[in-house]
């Protein structure tokens, strides 16, 4: 078993509070032992050295430590909130590109409507209830899900690596999130009952 | 506001999950902006990224750094500057295409093209072109048809293109098959993002002459 492998999620998500309200270095030390790995490799996958991943895996665990206040538990749990530090890390010191985001404080952006309970459900579409869909999706399926997490200019590049035409490639990720939503209603329904 | 016309869930994938780049990025990020409604399926996305993150392999990590790490946690770090911008009402571009455009529609520079339409091309890191296009009330953009992608995001007015209405925030995602003479409604000038990853093929010799002087 792995370190960590069986933990709830929610305990990632205390320890990241804890960061976050106090300042604590040993809930910091084990969030490190966990994920600072998980995220090396991650990077890895995506075409970094390992001296590079080893570099941005620090740094990305720093920001952790240093934007912790802006972690909120009821948007998205802690492996998904450190996998977007990772990711935009990777744009910015791999790909050298910047991300263009929507600013939620720029007035002329469109508020979400007030009232959304689903929304808080689909919120806490903890990191477990996601990762037993994608274990559900046929391998074709989840193959190309996969890949378009690595895969920059992503379509043409899955296409040519699969040796697909790039009309199948998009039409086989637009079907396996479609199942995948149906998956993770099911099973939302299932929990709930 | 009411968005009928949202971006395709492949996209919005290889948005979430950062693999898409910077120029498609740009019109998909102000779409989200615009559409609550794809913002919650972007976060059930970024869950996506998250479970990948815990999925595969870890790599070991180097022995010492844990402790590099925690001795630069006590650093103090420069707080980064207020985005210092005059509260406005009504802004027309939303954040994040305002950084790309210097500013809001009315400090857009723009360059005529020819039919009282005018573009102004937006700098962007990756080998897409964006650019905002301004078309006056009733006029058409060229047929025109595409080597690769195009995503047009109105913005103000509207457009008509193939049967469909596009109004604020509605996003027409183009590819190679469509050949297309988006009109701009009446009423009201068009005020568009666009991104093509190809220079656009107009169908006529006229705006092809054009083309090699305002790299459309």
């Amino acid at each position: 078993m792995q370190p960590g492998e069986g933990r709830d999620p929610d305990s990632w998500n205390e320890l990241m509070t804890a960061v976050a309200d106090s300042r604590d270095k040993e809930a910091f030390s084990r969030l490190f032992s966990h994920f600072a790995p998980r995220v090396k490799g991650y990077l890895m996958r995506g075409g970094a050295t390992a001296s590079q991943a080893e570099e941005i895996a620090q740094e990305t665990m720093v920001t952790v430590w240093r934007k912790a206040h802006l972690f909120d538990p009821k948007k998205a749990s802690a492996s998904t909130w450190l996998f977007t530090i990772a990711r935009n890390q990777r744009i910015d010191r791999i790909r050298r590109e910047r991300r263009p985001e929507p600013d939620p404080d720029d007035p002329a952006f469109a508020p979400d409507p007030v009232a959304q309970p689903d929304r808080e459900v689909s919120a806490q579409q903890d990191v477990n209830a996601v990762r037993r869909a994608l274990a559900e999706l046929p391998d074709s399926q989840r193959e190309v899900v996969l890949l378009s997490f690595f895969e920059d200019e992503s379509h043409s590049a899955i296409a040519e690596r699969l040796q697909l035409p790039i009309g199948t490639v998009k039409s086989r990720i637009r079907l396996a999130l479609k199942r995948m939503d149906m998956l993770l209603d099911r099973n939302a329904y299932g929990e709930r009952e | 506001m009411t968005i009928r016309h949202h971006v395709t869930d492949d996209l919005l994938l290889a948005y979430a999950a950062g693999s898409l780049s910077e120029g498609w990025s740009l019109a998909v990020a102000t779409h989200l902006a615009l559409c609550p409604d794809c913002r919650g399926r972007e976060s059930r996305f970024q869950a996506l990224g998250g479970a990948v993150l815990e999925e595969f392999a870890p790599a070991a990590i180097a022995d010492d750094a844990l402790a590099a790490c925690l001795s630069r946690l006590d650093e103090r770090v420069p707080a980064e500057p207020p985005h210092l911008e005059p509260a406005r009402q009504a802004m027309i571009l939303p954040q994040p295409l305002r950084d790309y455009a210097g500013g809001d529609a009315d400090a857009v520079r723009w360059s005529m093209v020819g039919g009282g339409i005018r573009q102004c091309l937006l700098s962007v890191r990756s080998r897409e072109r964006a650019r905002l296009l301004y078309i006056p009330a009733g006029e058409s953009v060229p047929e025109h048809g595409h080597r690769g992608m195009e995503l047009t995001l109105v913005l103000a007015g509207s457009f008509a293109d193939g049967g469909s209405e596009f109004r604020r925030g509605d996003i027409e995602v183009a590819d190679e098959q469509l050949s297309h003479t988006p009109v701009a409604g009446y009423g009201e000038p068009c005020i568009c993002l666009a991104v093509t990853d190809a220079p656009l093929i107009f169908r006529s010799l006229m705006p092809r002459l054009v083309q090699r002087f305002v790299r459309i």
